[in-house]
């Protein structure tokens, strides 16, 4: 009974310093892109709010959580509310399979510093950011809005072409793995990361990625010049503020995962495990936000070519070199 | 494959231009600490202003009230003893001004003016209104030498041309022939 309730309390601290960190890093995020393309663009960006703006993030969220919340007339109330929370809460779920480091002792006791090491973690992250386009798609769809259905349908078909690359550019991985679990894919990485022997199936899994979360030059969805704002063009208020944080924190899923699946999670030299994880979650965040101030937005033809007829035809290639690599 | 190789080197191309920016300094002028000398013909703040004698060069003849597009000018005219007009009140509401110029351009005596000070922003809308008193400042503003009332050059039931209190002479354009 002892030993289960030390379990319990045990997960309980593990979900509230990982979720407290999942949470203080996507505010500092908004903060570093804001900073970081400012400066791609020769401008200060914020500066105003504490020294270096650092207080910005602070600011914008008691500005979210005081702003008014509206409904707008027509809207599907119950959906319309819905969507904000299933686009958030899908991107803190991924998080739940990524390992931050080895198996640690305390007082006898293995704890491994990981949520939940499910043997099909990847499945499971698969799932959950499919899961996550019902947020953008539905809350397109309640709002009533053309602007916000047009985004809600780019969205869904972006996801639809994209989920199917970045799904195939991880079967080499977990070929190579001979596992599901992410633990396990991160063991595997013991001698030299994926990176270096799956450099396409890495270039994919990136696009793919960016894409994913909906970033430019893939913004279809929200796309300002044509769509206001696209699937969150009628919110406002913390429910906008909801979506923007499922928007970083998805940023900072799929680095994690990148790191994880290719460049070799928590390992490296010197610097312990979590802060070797959190360097390349930073790192890959940080090229996202370098390709959003190089890239123009695609047009949604050459979306679904690229995706389509480019990357998939180019992930099965790479599955069927990798296996014959493999067998042989 | 000649286009592929192309395209990388297009992306490559795009990232290293951006890559470069990033050690830049930035252009951003940081306006509370920093103000830019502006133009002398900025359009800000109105004035009116004096003659080089001292004396107010409005003579209340309502036309940059008229030509204001927001009706954000009025006044009351008036007469001195000698007969010459002026403004008893004059008032110009800065909440509805969108400082247009076309006052200035109207003026005949060059008195109502803009100038670039642009920082009047209040708390209280009703401080915005400015009464004449406000809107005083001794000096000619952008027109120094100009004194309307000696170069009139009108016939009027009082005087003829050039004889009327403070005016010059008409001045005889042929002395300026070759």
């Amino acid at each position: 009974m002892i030993m289960w309730f030390a379990g319990l309390i045990l997960l309980i601290v593990k979900l509230a310093v990982v979720l407290g960190f999942l949470l203080f890093l996507a505010a500092y995020l908004v903060w570093v892109e804001r900073k970081f393309l400012a400066r791609l663009q020769i401008r200060y960006g914020p500066n105003r709010a504490g020294r270096y703006g650092l207080l910005q993030p602070i600011a914008d969220t008691v500005k979210m959580l005081t702003k008014e919340d509206t409904i707008p007339d027509g809207a599907d109330k119950g959906l319309f509310c819905l969507a904000p929370a299933v686009v958030a809460m899908t991107a803190m779920l991924m998080f739940a399979v990524v390992p931050f480091g080895p198996e640690l002792s305390v007082f006898g006791r293995k704890v491994p510093l990981v949520i939940t090491d499910l043997n099909i973690g990847l499945l499971f992250v698969f799932a959950l950011s499919s899961l996550g386009v019902y947020g953008v798609a539905l809350g397109g769809w309640a709002s009533n809005s053309k602007y916000s259905l047009l985004g809600g349908i780019r969205g869904a078909a972006q996801m639809i072409s994209y989920e199917l690359a970045l799904g195939l550019s991880l079967v080499p991985i977990v070929m190579l793995a001979r596992s599901f679990s992410v633990v396990d894919i991160v063991q595997a990485q013991e001698r030299y990361p994926f990176i270096l022997v799956q450099p396409v199936a890495f270039v994919i899994f990136m696009i793919s990625a960016m894409a994913e979360s909906k970033r430019i030059p893939f913004d279809l969805p929200e796309a300002e010049n044509e769509l206001v704002a696209g699937f969150h063009t009628e919110y406002s208020g913390i429910r906008f503020g909801l979506f923007f944080l499922g928007e970083y924190v998805h940023m900072q899923v799929l680095g994690a995962l990148v790191a994880v699946l290719f460049l070799g999670g928590w390992r490296g030299p010197f610097l312990p495990p979590p802060v070797w994880l959190f360097i390349k979650i930073i790192l890959v965040v940080l090229f996202m936000i370098w390709t959003r101030g190089t890239l123009p937005r695609l047009r949604y033809d050459q979306l679904m070519t690229l995706g389509w007829k480019m990357l998939i035809p180019l992930a099965l290639l790479n599955i069927v070199v990798t296996g014959a690599v493999v067998l042989f | 494959m000649k286009s592929l190789v192309e395209a990388a080197k297009a992306l490559a191309e795009g990232f290293a231009t951006t890559f470069n920016h990033l050690f830049r300094r930035p252009v951003t002028e940081e306006y509370p600490e920093v103000h830019r000398v502006l133009p002398a013909r900025t359009r800000a703040r109105i004035v009116l202003t004096l003659d080089p004698d001292g004396e107010e060069r409005c003579v209340a003849c309502y036309l940059c009230s008229a030509v204001c597009p927001v009706s954000c000018i009025s006044m009351q005219s008036a007469e001195k003893e000698d007969g010459r007009r002026y403004a008893s009140w004059f008032r110009i509401n800065f909440a509805r001004c969108i400082y247009c110029g076309l006052c200035e351009e109207a003026c005949p005596t060059s008195a109502i003016q803009l100038t670039p000070y642009f920082e009047t922003c209040e708390r209280d809308i009703l401080r915005l209104v400015y009464e004449k008193e406000d809107l005083l400042v001794q000096h000619q503003g952008k027109d120094k030498e100009y004194n309307f009332y000696k170069v009139a050059g009108v016939v009027t039931r009082l005087a003829g041309k050039g004889e009327h209190a403070r005016e010059e002479k008409p001045v005889n354009v042929k002395t300026n022939l070759p």
